[in-house]
């Protein structure tokens, strides 16, 4: 039976109430009184000089309050990169300063030089259009060969675009080039993780406002991770105190990586705020998120697989060229070397491995971590290359894939990308998906297919991701310049209600309904009676927040110690309040009671007593029933699964139809089914999306081809099947107390390969010699490759 | 700067606006209604669908000026009388069919347009319908069970949860 309530419990979402009655707060819906309006002035060339900025004719404009430009910024910091990668010679990356607003050169379309804030948007929008500008274009750098091959330098001063040449292992370099050498198969495949934009529906939007009085500054704004946006203005680019800026990221219209990172636009508007005394808002439109959120994937791959005859990998060794854009975004260098290479052993016992990854710095957007952030790319390295070998070597592609899976007996398991998986069990997995995709019964729909003229093709993939990322003594030693814990307060109230804290950010996760399901399991109360606070730093600890699957598996911990902490003082004063000892004091469906008798006393009074606390031992117990703790974990955590799917091409057009799709997940213990569910859909939109629609494209001048949803094809409804999802039976995580892996990026690592690898097998089965097709898998695109 | 004004789930508003000024805008700013979201520049996302007259309209594509002396429904107008989920509402929670809710206002007007006249469209026909309505979070399996549950069909058999 499933579970009503408590961990386990498919709990339908308490948040949804004020979403679905127009009562969500987001930052563009927070009016401030007397706020100003910020609009920016944007490069429209893709590379060159900021000769003069005339602001003359605009300050002179109806409304407007002030005008900034680079020049008003160049005492202060600069946007740093969060990770340092060296290079296999040993050398640092090259970090370029990334400015509030761009001074001296503008380096991509959308690059922002200035800042007009007015009375209304509308004549700060106008204003901008009066500034009198000269900006001398020069050759733009666009694609990452040119780029590192001796094209324009994007940035004079480090003297070359490649921002670090990483090895990985580098130690691992020679035995695998020796492993690939003398091995009796090889498969080599060059591919092109097409790039992305993240696209949340809410666009980023940021107001700030200044207290004079008191010198405090507070942030509202569009972000996954408050304290780290924080911690960003306050160290590195504004100097304004940590205890004197207050982040607030209210409801966030969804994230997915791009509203991890700081932005300028926070900076300017907390300057702006401070030089006017007033508030500013500034609210992006679809075409400045296009142009500078920051964009995900554009990878340039050849991977290798060396196995023997019989199937067993041997080796496998990737080369990459990885686009970070015209600037370091903050965790730009972690996504393509920790987040990617380290994941190049999949989910086998290949005994070699190594990674060489190039990192190019262009005349576009940056690029940074997007849903899934470096192990989509390896995924779908490894896991369109073994289908490729499995067609070389005339074996199934599962049967390849079990033949070099680690096996359930074997973990701990040290991959030979020098992790070390906790658990899985990646056989019972594929079982699982073999019965959901309906194997066999393939071959009689594939006939019904032909017969229709369509060609149908099974795909099959399997996938692993260090999720929840941390811990910080291990990013630490790898160049990581946070710690990657998380936080949670719990405050048990006098009349026995909680409120807990936390450091992790809801913008779509339901974390305001799961984790109080945590709580209320542990303590045995009704979860309507906890309520989460997250979000802003002036009411939660210190947390690292939301990205990498890791809210549950890292701050959900944190909720877990917290709440054990709870359970240890509550048993003492219980143990006071019944005359009896601590030890003997246990804890079940919200009733303390004295084992072995029938005298207990409810959460509820021990609760009461802890902030009426007369006849109470104070010598022994603090008044108050509040407790926190920072929780750091031992690993990664380890999510693993196969997925499947059937399509449909059109051998007239090339049109791709998805018709089936089943995701067999391994994501530990599930605390809330239902919300892993939506999250394994909404991830294999963005993965199938990534397969068959959505392309970012830059002209050979830098400008954004598909710079608004007229241009860059987001999945619509119509694009997409019912999923299959099943994520029961995991194996627990083995260190974290809850035995959860994380499940928000799962979709979009292990969907877009398996797409691939279905439609090659559907032109194969057409009689066509095609081995590859890159994504995304457009109709001109697929019909192009059936012409041969 | 012209007046105009018009009924807002049942209540009649005025308010100044320039020529420029959107529906759209006019709803959020004029009237602090801001259940209706701006998610584009281009007409295409769907999260500002109101009904206009009856008939749902993206807000962005509308100045405020041209709604002058119409009948207009909102979000904030969808709950029953009592302030409870109406059908559709109620259906997009008990099948989970929204994530970060930026784009559910959009999505639950369409649905109550599409259902006014469609009584009970097929999955096809819900999908087809939805074309102009973006969703980034929920992959759209359970927006669209979420309307065909609400339509008063048994989505019992479509998977999951």
């Amino acid at each position: 039976m499933p579970k009503d309530n408590g961990i386990g419990a498919a709990t339908t979402r308490r948040e949804d109430i004020r979403f679905l009655t127009g009562e969500g707060q987001y930052t563009d819906d927070i009016n401030l009184t007397g706020q100003a309006h910020a609009v920016f002035a944007r490069s429209d060339v893709a590379n060159g000089v900021i000769k003069s900025i005339d602001t003359t004719a605009a300050m002179d404009m109806p409304g407007v309050l002030a005008v900034f430009t680079g020049e008003d910024f160049t005492e202060v910091g600069g946007n740093p990169a969060g990770w340092l990668i060296n290079s296999r010679d040993g050398e640092p990356m090259k970090e370029p300063k990334r400015p509030v607003l761009a001074h001296g050169k503008v380096r991509h379309v959308g690059d922002a030089y200035a800042a007009v804030i007015a009375e209304t948007k509308q004549q700060a929008r106008d204003a901008v259009e009066a500034l009198e500008v000269e900006i001398e274009e020069l050759p733009a750098v666009i694609d990452m060969a040119s780029a590192i091959g001796g094209g324009e330098l994007v940035h004079d001063e480090i003297e070359t675009n490649v921002c670090f040449d990483w090895g990985w292992i580098e130690d691992n370099r020679a035995a695998t080039d020796e492993a690939i050498k003398n091995a009796p198969h090889v498969t080599t495949l060059e591919l092109v993780n097409n790039r992305l934009v993240p696209n949340a529906m809410e666009p980023r939007a940021s107001t700030a406002d200044y207290n004079p009085g008191t010198d405090e500054y507070t942030l509202y704004t569009t972000s996954q991770n408050p304290h780290l946006t924080r911690l960003l203005i306050s160290a590195f680019v504004l100097g304004i105190p940590e205890n004197k800026l207050r982040v607030v990221a209210p409801d966030v219209g969804g994230g997915f990586g791009s509203k991890i990172y700081h932005y300028g636009e926070e900076a300017l508007v907390l300057a702006a705020a401070k030089k006017l005394k007033r508030p500013v808002k500034w609210t992006a439109s679809r075409t400045e998120a296009f142009l500078t959120d920051a964009h995900g994937r554009d990878h340039v791959t050849k991977i290798e697989l060396a196995c023997e005859k019989d199937g067993t990998f041997i080796a496998f060794r990737t080369e990459t060229m990885a686009n970070v854009g015209a600037y370091l975004s903050n965790f730009s260098t972690a996504t393509p070397t920790f987040l990617h290479g380290t994941l190049m052993a999949g989910n086998y016992t290949v005994p070699n491995v190594y990674v060489n990854v190039k990192a190019v710095f262009t005349n576009t957007a940056p690029v940074d971590a997007y849903r899934g952030a470096g192990r989509p790319e390896a995924t779908y390295s490894i896991e369109r290359v073994i289908d490729m070998a499995a067609r070389e070597l005339g074996m199934d592609p599962i049967e390849l894939r079990r033949k070099n899976f680690i096996k359930p007996d074997q973990y701990p398991f040290a991959s030979a990308a020098g992790l070390e998986y906790d658990s899985g069990n990646y056989d019972a997995q594929m079982d699982k998906l073999e019965a959901m995709i309906d194997r066999d019964g393939f071959a009689a729909r594939r006939a019904e297919s032909e017969k229709n003229g369509k060609l149908r093709g099974l795909g099959v993939n399997a996938y692993i991701e260090a999720c929840g990322i941390a811990p910080s003594n291990l990013v630490g030693v790898l160049g990581s310049r946070v710690g990657l814990y998380d936080a949670a307060t719990v405050r048990v109230n006098a009349t026995g209600n909680l409120s807990v804290m936390v450091g992790a950010h809801s913008h779509g996760q339901g974390h305001e309904t799961a984790f109080p399901q945590v709580v209320a399991d542990m303590l045995g109360i009704e979860a309507e009676s906890i309520d989460i606070v997250h979000g802003d730093t002036a009411k939660i600890p210190f947390g690292m927040g939301t990205y990498g699957s890791r809210s549950l598996a890292v701050c959900g911990s944190a909720v877990v110690r917290a709440t054990e902490k709870i359970i240890a003082k509550a048993k003492k004063i219980a143990a006071h309040m019944l005359e009896a000892s601590d030890g003997d004091i246990e804890l079940k469906d919200g009733q303390f009671s004295v084992a072995g008798t029938d005298k207990s006393v409810s959460f509820g009074e021990v609760a009461l007593k802890a902030y009426i606390p007369h006849q109470f031992p104070i010598e022994d117990i603090e008044p108050g029933l509040e407790e926190t703790a920072f929780y750091d974990p031992a690993n990664f955590t380890y999510p693993s699964g196969a997925y499947a799917c059937e399509v449909e091409v059109d051998p007239q057009t090339g049109k791709v139809t998805v018709d089936r799709f089943a995701a067999a997940d391994d994501f530990g213990n599930i605390i809330n089914p239902m919300i892993v569910t939506g999250q394994v859909h909404g991830g294999l939109a963005q993965g199938i999306g990534q397969a068959l629609v959505e392309n970012t494209t830059y002209d050979e001048n830098g400008q954004l081809l598909s710079a608004s949803y007229m241009d860059y094809c987001m999945p619509r409804a119509d694009d997409l099947p019912f999923y299959q999802v099943d994520h029961s039976d995991g194996t627990p995580c083995t260190h974290n107390p809850l035995g959860v892996k994380g499940c928000g990026e799962a979709g979009a690592i292990g969907s877009p390969p398996t797409i691939i690898n279905a439609v090659v097998d559907a032109l194969q089965s057409g009689g066509h010699d095609v081995a590859h097709v890159d994504m995304p898998l457009t109709p001109s695109r697929v019909w192009t490759a059936m012409q041969g | 700067m012209a007046q105009v004004s018009m009924t807002v789930n049942g209540k009649t508003v005025s308010g100044e606006v320039e020529g420029r000024t959107l529906l759209a805008e006019f709803l959020r700013e004029g009237l602090n209604l801001t259940g209706t979201h701006i998610g584009c520049d281009t007409s295409q996302c769907g999260a500002c669908v109101v009904h206009v007259n009856g008939e749902a309209v993206k807000s962005c594509t509308m100045f405020a000026m041209e709604a002058d002396g119409a009948d207009v429904g909102t979000i904030e107008g969808q709950a029953n009388a009592d302030g409870s989920l109406n059908v559709i509402q109620q259906a997009f929670q008990d099948h989970h069919g929204l994530q970060c809710g930026f784009c559910t206002p959009g999505m639950v007007m369409s649905a109550a347009a599409l259902l006014k006249e469609n009584p009970k469209p097929s999955e096809a026909e819900v999908r087809t319908y939805l074309e102009g309505n973006i969703c980034r979070c929920t992959g759209y399996h359970n927006i669209v069970k979420a309307i065909m549950a609400a339509s008063g069909q048994d989505v019992s058999a479509i998977a999951a949860e």
